[in-house]
């Protein structure tokens, strides 16, 4: 480039137009942000805002502060009222910890033998690839109910046909594996998805060269698959727990709302809230939720050091 | 590769193995919704029948003709529709304006708010059900349609965002330079040169936060109580008694509410593979 005599004005004119294109971005953006203030902001606000009253649901204008009360208070007679006093609330989180582990892991465990299977070439691969979307494209309720029909015990393949008459659904105990089932039926093909288009973008030519030194396809894939695929597994299993950790649907409509309260921490808040028109109280419990999973978010994000771009 | 030559006997068996494995994998699969659908064609009193039986036993739509007779579900099919469609077309319209400002354009704090957009998108949504609660029924909309429109907007515009953004910075710059030189504004040039090009996204985006709006339950529950969107119709489906789960109508109503959405998975079928892995491996 040569010099010319007018060269100092061409940076202010560009910061000129990197001003105004600052300015546009703005306006472009805005409605996006009024619409998430509105949606999200305004309400979480709100939600954490009535966890620190006592106030009915119906008759919100009339609340008092009690500060952390719904969260633990002891009446002088000695009644615990704190939601954290409740052990419903602890079977609650146990429950939906113990679901989240488990389904996330079968999932990822299963999601990977689907992808890898997908990935290799056989005749019929078109297929099964199709056959993948379609317990993805259900709609939650649908399969719950489709799982609870199965698991009937006097209609259902596998509660009247491999259990013999068992009420699966019945017992808590043994209703979070049958949940924990339809869960993992329902996802797997997410996470094989998601497997998959990380191993279509895996270098071939790292494979030729390990086919060359002898390495086996079972040495290949703990020595440079899983490494290699770490960065886009690590962000699906972010998405899942995430996802699983605030399960509602499939508890709702398999053991009904009460039932839902002592298996999944929505539940419970849910029905403190809804049912029980605790607004203060059902508030509290959200804002504990809320907290629980930035917390876990956190933890992942450090601990992995996962990337998001 | 060569133990074709070297070990034929190892060589079949490996295959004959691997081929079992995609059996067993299309069966897990598919054999929850064939045997719904199967269901859903057989007369109540077949229910009973043993499995054997119960496959061969004889067809009939009486299911199909008694869901398509409830008012609860035609009405929850019709307002499914409409809050879907409405919440998606605000969606794609306003997230494609900030798509673009974060696909295109360079400025402060840009950072931070695809960091809000993605909080908001993982967002438990009942860390905001009080105060959505006493929002709508303030607005006086609750058991409103429009009520779930805009409660929908805090699962479906973050997604579009975040989809779309992706989207954006994939399309070459020459397209738009050309038409900021011809002194175009950022709208004229969204709508006349970049949204042509980003339709294929737009569908695609769509149909995914289509799928999310549909299938969505827990505000549904809560924010309705008698204009009911096709979730909550299907998890609260009753029969004669209370005792009595009609299970043939609520396989049939399931069918119904399902298969629109798996031929359009299976039309889009590559849109949708490559808009999930740039809403989740890239986001």
């Amino acid at each position: 480039m040569t010099v010319n005599p007018t060269a100092p004005a061409r940076p202010v004119r560009t910061r000129g137009i990197e001003a105004a294109r600052a300015r546009q971005a703005i306006w472009l953006l805005l409605p996006t942000l009024i619409a998430i203030a509105l949606v999200a902001g305004y309400p979480l606000y709100r939600t954490i805002y009535f966890s620190l009253f006592d106030a009915s649901l119906t008759t919100p204008e009339q609340r008092t502060f009690i500060g952390l009360g719904n969260f633990w208070f002891t009446t002088d007679e000695g009644v615990a009222l704190g939601f954290l006093q409740d052990p419903k609330w602890w079977g609650a989180v146990k429950n939906t910890l113990l679901f989240t582990v488990v389904s996330v892991t079968l999932e990822t465990i299963f999601g990977m033998i689907i992808a890898l299977v997908v990935n290799s070439t056989f005749k019929g691969r078109g297929l099964l690839r199709t056959a993948m979307l379609v317990p993805w494209a259900i709609p939650t309720v649908v399969s719950a109910q489709m799982w609870s029909y199965m698991y009937n015990d006097s209609f259902g393949l596998i509660g009247r046909g491999l259990l013999g008459g068992q009420a699966l659904l019945a017992n808590t105990d043994s209703a979070i594996w049958a949940l924990i089932a339809v869960d993992v039926w329902k996802t797997t093909s997410f996470m094989a998805l998601l497997i998959l288009a990380g191993l279509q973008s895996l270098p071939s030519d790292m494979y030729e060269a390990a086919d060359m030194d002898g390495a086996s396809k079972w040495t290949q894939f703990w020595r440079l698959t899983l490494p290699l695929l770490r960065p886009a597994l690590l962000v699906a299993l972010v998405f899942r727990s995430l996802d699983a950790l605030r399960v509602f649907d499939i508890m709702s409509v398999m053991l009904g709302n009460v039932n839902a309260a002592a298996t999944s921490m929505t539940g419970y808040a849910r029905q403190a809230l809804i049912d029980n028109s605790l607004l203060g109280f059902g508030s509290a419990v959200s804002v504990a939720i809320f907290v629980i999973i930035m917390v876990i978010v956190v933890v992942y994000v450090t601990a992995f050091r996962v990337k998001f771009d | 590769m060569n133990l074709k030559t070297t070990n034929p006997a190892l060589y079949y068996l490996q295959r004959a193995a691997f081929y079992l494995l995609v059996l067993v994998i299309a069966f897990y699969l598919l054999a929850p919704f064939f045997w719904a659908v199967l269901t859903s064609l057989r007369s109540p009193g077949d229910l009973f029948l043993p499995p054997a039986q119960f496959i061969t036993a004889e067809t009939t739509f009486q299911n199909y003709t008694q869901v398509f007779a409830n008012p609860n579900f035609q009405r929850g099919l019709l307002y499914s529709l409409i809050v879907a469609v409405g919440s998606v077309l605000i969606s794609l319209l306003i997230g494609s304006f900030a798509a673009y400002a974060l696909g295109r354009f360079r400025f402060k704090g840009k950072q931070i708010i695809m960091y809000v957009i993605l909080a908001v998108s993982v967002f438990p949504q009942i860390a905001v059900l009080s105060g959505l609660y006493t929002l709508i029924s303030n607005l006086g909309l609750y058991n409103n349609p429009v009520g779930l429109i805009l409660t929908y907007l805090i699962f479906t515009i973050p997604f579009t965002v975040w989809v779309l953004t992706s989207f954006v910075r994939d399309i070459p710059g020459e397209l738009e330079e050309a038409a900021l030189v011809d002194g175009a504004s950022p709208l004229q040039t969204l709508f006349q040169v970049l949204f042509p090009v980003m339709m294929p996204a737009l569908v695609t985006t769509g149909l995914l936060a289509f799928i999310n709006a549909w299938n969505e339950y827990l505000f549904a529950l809560t924010f309705t109580s008698t204009n009911r969107t096709v979730p909550v119709v299907i998890a609260n489906y009753s029969g004669a008694t209370q005792f009595d789960q009609p299970w043939g109508p609520i396989m049939a109503a399931s069918i119904v509410v399902t298969v629109p959405l798996i031929i359009l998975v299976l039309v889009f079928q590559r849109n949708i593979v490559s808009g999930l892995t740039a809403g989740a491996v890239k986001g």
